[in-house]
């Protein structure tokens, strides 16, 4: 599966959105309403997910969808 | 001594129990003493000594809430907030109260123990840095009268209260108790629980306090027979609309029944075992009585905690005979629901006060559905085996818990008086 759709699974499966809410540009906070503990159990979804650790301060970085699979893609999981 | 001129009735109930998905459907199988307890099926059962249970049946909770909510509530909450939305409902107070004048008050015996046992084991087998950040507003004893708060926008006094198995009986009391004080005009009050864990049920077990009879469940749960054995761990959510009584009438809402008073004592006595001779429970009853302005003959019929334990059930006819006088006690109508819901715990005192009001209400006794052969010095009219027509005035429903909590709730038939 790519990267962009594994992501979207978690979003999806943790928000409790609609496929079609998750875009890039998709912030999490605004758009998506995930409140502050929602992000934090969003960010160790895409630790368990992709088996790496994302710091504190890389954390409060992402904030929209595209943020994210900038990232992960930046750690080269989308081989 | 009838303290203050505001009274309290139910205008509203809700509930899901091993018996019904709803506070009618339980009511109906109830008085037709169908048995909910089965074989336990939530976890697998073969290492325990009892593996027979109440559960709520063919229960899905994203069919009662929305996915998010079901994902970010305990099991526990989740009954809570289904039994509300069900008494919020019934009650019609929607738009009709200021949300300010609008209270909570929830018990649960302990609380979110599913999540508590899910998280441990991620902290013991992935650390600590893996709990879910989710865990303790999941786990915690309170959340659900708070995520009820939410839910319907309840903005007045919200808590919960916790006495093990009275924890919903206290609910219920005190919440009576607030409106009476003008602290609201209404009040949720009610209890849940959801006990079906490794540890949850494990723990009873050691106590020994539950029924080893695995091979005949629907019979295991016989209070005041000769042959109980122990209680039957069981689950649920009940929830009443406790409302002040102009309050109700002035929005023509339909009354169920009056709360007229209540007694709470302690035992003072051991963790477990009742006092001798039901000693608290007797002065929480005459409390109870004297809190309505009744007295024993105004009494017709008691909902009894009657667990199907040894101790309790045998101290609990000592206790009404003792709190009525033994020519009352005779005369009236004693009942265990839990013959067929089993035990509650948190959540047993709530459904037991719906259960009570409905008899008031409709003129229906519930039976003691698996008494056979009542045990020696078990010598009332525990309405065994089928519920019964009888119109009644005043009753009252009791709950005992760990820890030597009693209290009686005092319920009267509304006749619009």
């Amino acid at each position: 599966m790519e990267l962009e759709n594994r992501v979207a699974e978690i979003i999806i499966d943790k928000l409790g959105v609609k496929p079609e809410q998750v875009t890039p540009e998709a912030k999490f906070d605004t758009d998506l309403g995930a409140d502050s503990i929602d992000q934090y159990e969003l960010i160790m979804g895409f630790e368990d997910a992709f088996g790496l650790r994302i710091d504190e301060e890389e954390a409060t970085k992402l904030t929209t969808v595209g943020k994210v699979v900038e990232y992960l893609k930046g750690k080269g999981l989308d081989q | 001594m009838q303290s203050m001129d505001r009274r309290v009735v139910i205008t509203g109930v809700g509930a899901i129990s091993p018996i019904g998905m709803t506070a009618r459907e339980s009511w109906e199988n109830a008085v037709a003493g169908r048995s909910g307890i089965r074989r336990i099926s939530l976890i697998d059962p073969s290492d325990f000594s009892s593996q027979i249970g109440g559960e709520v049946k063919g229960y899905d909770p994203e069919e009662y809430l929305e996915r998010k909510l079901a994902k970010r509530t305990d099991r526990y909450t989740q009954f809570a907030l289904i039994s509300a939305r069900e008494a919020f409902e019934d009650s019609g107070l929607e738009g009709n109260i200021e949300p300010e004048r609008l209270g909570v008050i929830i018990g649960s015996g302990i609380g979110g123990i599913t999540t508590l046992e899910r998280e441990h084991k991620v902290a013991l087998d992935k650390g600590v840095h893996r709990i879910n950040p989710f865990f303790c507003p999941m786990m915690i004893g309170n959340i659900a009268a708070g995520q009820v708060g939410i839910d319907i926008g309840a903005k007045g006094l919200n808590f919960s209260a916790v006495s093990a198995c009275a924890s919903s009986g206290h609910a219920i009391a005190i919440g009576a108790d607030m409106i009476r004080l003008g602290r609201a005009e209404a009040i949720l009050s009610g209890g849940s629980e959801a006990p079906m864990t490794l540890t949850g049920i494990g723990g009873f077990c050691a106590l020994k306090a539950l029924s080893r009879r695995n091979d005949d469940p629907q019979t295991a749960s016989r209070p005041f027979d000769r042959d109980r054995d122990g209680f039957v761990i069981a689950e649920g959510g009940a929830v009443v609309v406790l409302e002040e009584l102009e309050h109700a009438r002035a929005r023509g809402a339909n009354i169920i029944a009056e709360l007229s008073g209540s007694g709470m004592t302690c035992d003072a006595y051991h963790i477990t075992a009742p006092a001798e001779n039901g000693e608290g429970s007797a002065r929480a009853m005459r409390l109870a009585i004297e809190n309505s302005g009744m007295v024993p003959e105004d009494i017709d019929y008691i909902n009894a905690h009657g667990t199907s334990t040894q101790l309790n059930d045998i101290n609990e006819t000592i206790a009404i005979k003792t709190a009525l006088g033994e020519e009352n006690a005779r005369r009236i109508m004693v009942s265990s629901t839990k013959s067929v819901t089993g035990h509650m715990l948190g959540a047993a005192g709530a459904i037991e006060a719906i259960f009570t009001s409905f008899a008031l209400n409709e003129g229906v006794i519930p039976p003691t559905a698996t008494l056979q052969n009542p045990d020696e010095g078990c010598d009332l009219d525990y309405v065994p085996g089928k519920a019964r027509q009888a119109v009644i005035h005043a009753a009252l429903s009791n709950s005992l818990g760990f820890g030597g909590h009693n209290v009686t709730l005092a319920l009267r038939k509304y006749t619009g008086e």
